[in-house]
């Protein structure tokens, strides 16, 4: 009897303690999100689009940051997007079982955690310590090396997921393998793949550390992409540091874009896969 | 008829050879990543040889430089870090699979997983202007006055409460690396056959019975190679540690409340204006021993990952 009231007892406690981990988790996360939305409301404005990164005390805002973030995205997706997924498509249609195969699937997956501002370092050494100077291509360069391994693991993934008789249905019609990857594999695995490329796009949106070392910031309009370029997430982490009220209130600004920007990307990736997963 | 399949096999052949070489390419990634920082850091790994890594001295006028401040800033940050998340992590992973009710289980998996995608600097402007100026005046002065009386730990919790320091910097760390830690033990545990669990139940086995007995020794490998990943996420992590560490390269006394560098923070706040030649180098060598420790971090992690996969029967990943 003791015993059993025992074991009652170190079960109630435990998943007392489980359910307040829970709170625990949940209450730093409310209130940072709570602190974002309150601090980033206040500070929006239609300035922030039309008027570039003041000096302090000055009207200003982020038009400038707000397009060299866009520009550099962009410019990243573009530049690992197709390699990526060429890369997926050798890890699953070719090199599922190869020793290159293998390491490659190893070495991705370390470098999809690896830290970012080691990329950054990376890009440095190669290419702005050559060149000389900072400039928005560099950090384009940069979040590029970021998105690959994400839209490689994610390609893969989904493209393992097709199943097989699809792909002899498609070899029996006498079609070479290559159009039988394309028209057919990855045709089915399209969202999913779509969905990698979204969250990849969600993960360097708010990169700063490799951008600190690559594009560095600039106070003014530039739209020239071998010249230091403004971004938000430095441009964040400038003005959050300085002292001055104004600053940190357009920091509090970039920030509740960034966030905004970053949730929407994710949910969107979510519905899409959803839609994947029905149609299966 | 034989034309056409004698440009199919061309075709065949071309697009192979793309995909392998592409394949090849993000693999010779790694290697290009450790060459590069290494002839970066040259300068400084010649200068200081094994002395870097043991040397506490930051002096750039003098052009001395050692890697202790910021190696121990970054270990330490990390495993305040492990310390908090890891049995929060624990529990919340606990709730999602075990406790919940079913209808619960989605909406809050998802809440926690959208929340490990949130950018870093969201963490740590919060951490600057929010969380800090909160712990300088509420928790740290009550902490200093319980944990800072005990024999031998005092000592890691005196000082001034300033807020900003390595405490700070390993609880916004854990607050960051809480929702990784959690879904990838979430994932893990449900990896559990429903028969094991229900063979517990049916012996009159309680829930935490069932999670201690069953589900942990089950999922043991998984659990650790999780937890591994949260701390590379940690070990590398930058903004959310530079706003709140106070950026000193001293290394005074052993409190927690002291201002700190960590390898990462060094790097954000010096790199743009360190000066060409042995500073640069030095910075770049700091980088270069990152990524040497995460790539250890992680790689076991992986390696753990892969075992629990395997026991499972799963995929050849």
């Amino acid at each position: 009897m003791n015993l059993k009231l025992r074991r009652k007892l170190t079960n109630v406690v435990a998943l007392g303690l489980s359910l307040a981990a829970m709170a625990f988790g949940l209450f730093w996360l409310i209130w940072i999100l709570w602190m974002v939305f309150e601090q980033g409301i206040g500070a929006l404005s239609f300035d922030l689009l039309v008027h570039d990164t003041p000096a302090p005390g000055n009207v200003g805002g982020l038009r400038n940051a707000i397009f060299g973030s866009v520009i550099m995205v962009g410019l990243a997706m573009l530049i690992a997007t197709p390699v990526a997924i060429l890369a997926g498509i050798y890890l699953a249609e070719y090199g599922r079982r190869t020793l290159l195969g293998r390491v490659t699937r190893f070495v991705n997956d370390i470098l999809l955690s690896a830290p970012s501002i080691v990329i950054g370092l990376f890009v440095y050494a190669i290419y702005v310590s050559q060149v000389g100077k900072f400039s928005g291509l560099s950090g384009a360069v940069a979040l590029a090396l970021l998105v690959i391994p994400v839209v490689v693991r994610t390609t893969e993934d989904m493209l393992v997921l097709v199943p097989n008789t699809l792909r002899e249905a498609a070899f029996a019609l006498g079609a070479p393998k290559w159009k039988v990857i394309i028209m057919v594999t990855l045709r089915s695995a399209k969202t999913g793949v779509i969905t990698g490329i979204l969250l990849a796009l969600a993960r360097i949106s708010g990169e700063t550390a490799p951008l600190l070392f690559t594009a560095l910031s600039n106070q003014f309009w530039s739209t020239d992409l071998s010249e230091p370029m403004a971004n938000l997430p430095v441009t964040i982490f400038k003005y959050a540091m300085s002292p001055f009220a104004d600053w940190q209130q357009l920091a509090w600004a970039g920030v509740f874009i960034i966030t905004m920007g970053v949730l929407f990307l994710n949910i969107l990736a979510r519905v899409v896969f959803r839609q994947q997963s029905a149609n299966h | 008829m034989s034309h056409m399949q004698a440009k199919g096999k061309l075709a065949d052949l071309l697009f192979f050879n793309l995909t392998r070489t592409v394949a090849f390419i993000t693999l010779s990634l790694l290697g290009g990543i450790v060459i590069s920082l290494t002839w970066s850091a040259w300068p400084s790994i010649e200068k200081f040889g094994l002395g870097f890594l043991t040397s506490s001295a930051w002096n750039p006028p003098a052009e001395d430089f050692g890697a202790l401040v910021p190696i121990y800033g970054t270990i330490v940050t990390s495993l305040i870090a492990l310390a908090i998340a890891l049995p929060i992590s624990f529990g919340i992973a606990l709730f999602l699979t075990e406790m919940a009710p079913t209808w619960l289980r989605r909406p809050l998996g998802i809440a926690i997983e959208l929340l490990a995608g949130i950018p870093s600097i969201v963490y740590g402007i919060w951490g600057l202007l929010v969380f800090a100026p909160f712990f300088g005046q509420h928790v740290q002065p009550l902490i200093a006055k319980t944990l800072g009386k005990l024999p031998v730990v005092g000592s890691l919790f005196s000082g001034p409460s300033l807020g900003i320091g390595i405490l700070a910097a390993g609880i916004i760390l854990a607050i960051m690396i809480i929702p990784f830690i959690a879904s990838v033990m979430r994932d893990v545990f449900e990896l559990v056959p429903p028969m094991l669990k229900e063979s517990c139940y049916g012996l009159g086995g309680t829930t935490w019975e069932t999670v201690s007995k069953v589900v942990l020794p089950y999922t043991r490998v998984g659990v650790i190679g999780g937890v591994m990943l949260g701390l590379g996420r940690a070990l590398g992590e930058t903004m959310a540690v530079t706003f709140v560490i106070g950026n000193a390269s001293l290394l005074g006394n052993f409190s927690l409340f002291m201002p700190g560098n960590s390898i990462t923070s060094a790097l954000a706040n010096e790199f743009a204006e360190a000066s060409p030649g042995l500073y640069t180098a030095a910075l770049v060598e700091l980088g270069l021993i990152l990524f040497f420790i995460t790539f250890v971090v992680l790689s076991l992690s992986k390696l753990l990952l892969l075992s629990m996969e395997k026991q499972n029967g799963g995929s050849a990943h």
